[in-house]
């Protein structure tokens, strides 16, 4: 009975020698420490602009954010250090006790290779989208507070959470952090109806999947006994499959609502309209940083937990992959506007994971999490040219706006032909090797068919592609409609923060491009794993079977 | 399996009062419909302002403005629900306890203080 305890006894009707204390589940801060970042971040970003009010040096919101996404991002060194069991990182020795993926916060949170990953890639998400949103703000005529850049962090570390759970309730935790900030975001430009159209949207589709979601984990605890994701697996040794209804139907409501937030057909309708009226910027966090939680979301729920189950839940993933990959490259082709061309190109993207995801193998864990580290920088790079583009209103983004690009601003053309190229899955970009591993996971699988459709729908999705690059380079009418020859004149000013934003991707993109086992040997390191906290009589619920 | 059957009987206790209500309900009013005349003048379909002629239009505009004090209410009144049950227990949580709703109700403090000084909380 500590002495906090005895004063807080003072004031309560139970006697002082019968009160018995709550345990508190067992924490290990330091694995904690991303997500710590980000929180303390953003709530220490909205503190300071509440106190500050005077005005605060230019850019300096989106220069703290890229600081905090980045210290969140290099946490995570010392911690992959540890998963992964390196003696001596740098030039300080590893004083861990025991190496390797370890579980905190009473078993619901689990730190491995994987959520590590994750975390990294939703940081760039972050950097990136800060970077972008910067002069997006001040062209626009929006305010410059802290408030995208709040919400855009306390979003990431929703997705943190998502990456790094060990129980269902968490997962769903990551996922109403990430995703409610994001309603918010795609709503941020007040001026424009769209924006809130979009945002109203997204959040009504959103909370309706989320409650699925919510639903299939109510489900899922009502068949296994418990919500975490250790106890569930060992139901699973014990139990027959294809017998309990209950459970099945409580995955296929999990998968329902994540299929939402990677926007798989048929869960894709919101993605065109909200990528297409939300700011360019948060377009560009949400294409990245909440479709690579989202997939992390999924990865750790289906192909970690259940993946004994397999025979249920991959047929389904299978289907949602065939119908993505060829309905997002189909539906894209047919599009004017170049932001819900983007929007269905996403759609596809999110096929391809689903391939991965599908193989259930380590192979496939490391496709996905190769493809999300690539994607996040060809599909942010992506919407930083978009978002130079559309110039002030964030109106300009028919495909003939894109008209003679080449002509006034030859550097952004190129870097965007790259970009695109790199999703079409050119070689020498890294887009060519996302594609590459992801169609390999699923024939070493054996789901040839699956990687046959990929293939074909990856060369549908080039034309659309190619349809941007030609109308970049193209000038004056060319399939009827005359568009003016821009001038020299008339020539894009490029911002400095987008300007290094699309030059960073442009240059991963080439790197892993030509050096692609610097990301995949990381990639093959990053296995997601389930691991029992240490001490069970604290906080680990026992598993009360069927 | 009794205990099934059980549990359903006291469901059916559920469905007769509904269905008496309903019933209820649903005979008066259909009684009088029955019974009584009709003979429809457009005096009597005019707006009932306490015997005087109506002036106006029956619609009016709320301020907008209470939106925000109602979504600061709303979160307000969730802490506050968070909070009375811990507050009832205090001694058990101890220091766990104390750190965990203290961190919360700094959380929302901090929004409180943010919603502040942008001004949120005036009323014109």
């Amino acid at each position: 009975m500590s002495a906090l305890a005895t004063f807080f006894a003072q004031a309560s009707s139970v006697p002082g020698d019968q009160i018995v204390e709550v345990q508190g589940p067992s924490v290990d801060w330091r694995g904690l420490l991303p997500l710590i970042v980000l929180m303390v971040g953003a709530l220490l970003m909205l503190t300071l602009s509440s106190v500050l009010r005077s005005r605060t040096p230019r850019s300096f919101y989106a220069i703290a954010t890229v600081v905090v996404a980045s210290v969140a991002a290099i946490a995570t060194i010392p911690l992959w250090a540890r998963v992964q069991g390196w003696e001596k990182v740098l030039w300080w020795d590893n004083g861990a006790e025991v190496m390797g993926p370890f579980s905190t916060v009473g078993g619901m949170v689990g730190i491995d290779g994987f959520g590590l990953f994750v975390t990294v890639v939703v940081c760039m998400a972050v950097i990136l989208t800060a970077l972008l949103a910067d002069d997006y703000l001040r062209r626009e005529g929006l305010d410059e507070g802290p408030a995208l850049y709040v919400l855009m962090l306390l979003s990431a570390s929703g997705g943190v959470m998502m990456a790094t759970a060990n129980d269902l309730l968490v997962v769903f935790l990551g996922l109403e952090t990430l995703s409610i900030a994001v309603y918010v975001l795609a709503a941020m430009h007040l001026r424009r109806a769209q924006s809130q159209e979009s945002g109203l949207k997204y959040f009504v589709l959103g909370s309706f999947s989320s409650a699925f979601f919510l639903y299939g984990v109510a489900l899922v605890y009502g068949a296994t006994g418990s919500t975490n994701l250790i106890a569930i697996k060992d139901f699973m040794a014990q139990v027959v499959p294809a017998e309990n209804g209950l459970l099945l139907l409580g995955l296929a409501l999990m998968l329902v609502g994540l299929a939402f937030k990677v926007s798989a057909v048929p869960f894709h309708a919101w993605s065109p309209d909200v990528y297409d009226g939300a700011p360019s910027p948060v377009v560009a966090f949400m294409a990245s940083g909440v479709k690579a939680a989202a997939f992390a979301g999924l990865v750790r729920v289906f192909v970690l937990t259940f993946e004994n189950y397999g025979t249920t839940w991959k047929p389904i993933v299978y289907a949602l992959a065939i119908l993505s990959m060829v309905l997002g490259a189909a539906l894209a082709i047919v599009q004017s506007n170049v932001k819900r061309m983007m929007a269905y190109s996403s759609i596809s993207h999110a096929g391809f994971i689903l391939m991965a995801v599908e193989a259930g193998s380590a192979d496939g864990t490391a496709a996905v999490l190769f493809y999300l580290a690539t994607y996040t920088f060809m599909v942010a790079g992506s919407f930083g040219v978009i978002t130079v583009v559309g110039r002030r209103g964030d109106g300009r983004h028919e495909l003939a706006d894109y008209r003679g690009l080449a002509r006034t601003n030859p550097l952004l053309a190129a870097a965007f032909t790259l970009l695109l190229f790199a999703q079409a899955g050119v070689p020498f970009t890294a887009g060519f090797f996302a594609k590459f591993y992801a169609v390999t996971a699923a024939v070493d699988a054996s789901s040839i068919p699956l990687a046959l459709v990929a293939m074909v729908s990856a060369v549908i999705a080039a034309f659309l592609y190619l349809r941007i690059v030609v109308a970049m380079f193209m000038s004056g009418a060319d399939d009827g409609d005359d568009g003016t020859v821009p001038t020299r004149a008339q020539r894009l000013p490029i911002p400095a923060g987008a300007g290094l934003a699309i030059g960073l991707c442009v240059v991963v993109t080439v790197l892993y491009g030509i050096l692609p086992d610097a990301l995949v040997q990381p990639a093959r390191e990053g296995q997601p794993a389930l691991v029992q906290v240490d001490d069970t009589d604290q906080g680990v619920v026992a598993p009360t079977g069927p | 399996m009794s205990e099934y059957s059980d549990f359903v009987r006291q469901y059916l206790t559920v469905a007769i009062f509904a269905g008496v209500g309903v019933g209820l309900a649903a005979g008066l009013l259909g009684l009088g419909r029955i019974l009584r005349p009709t003979r429809p003048q457009e005096q009597k379909y005019l707006t009932y302002e306490s015997g005087v002629d109506a002036v106006g239009t029956a619609w009016s505009q709320s301020q907008i403005r209470y939106y925000v004090f109602a979504l600061m209410f709303v979160i307000f009144d969730v802490e506050a629900v968070f909070i009375f049950p811990w507050a009832t227990r205090l001694e058990v949580y101890g220091w766990f306890g104390l750190v965990a709703m203290g961190s919360v109700i700094v959380l929302l403090a901090l929004g409180l203080l943010h919603a502040w000084r942008k001004g949120v909380i005036r009323w014109a």
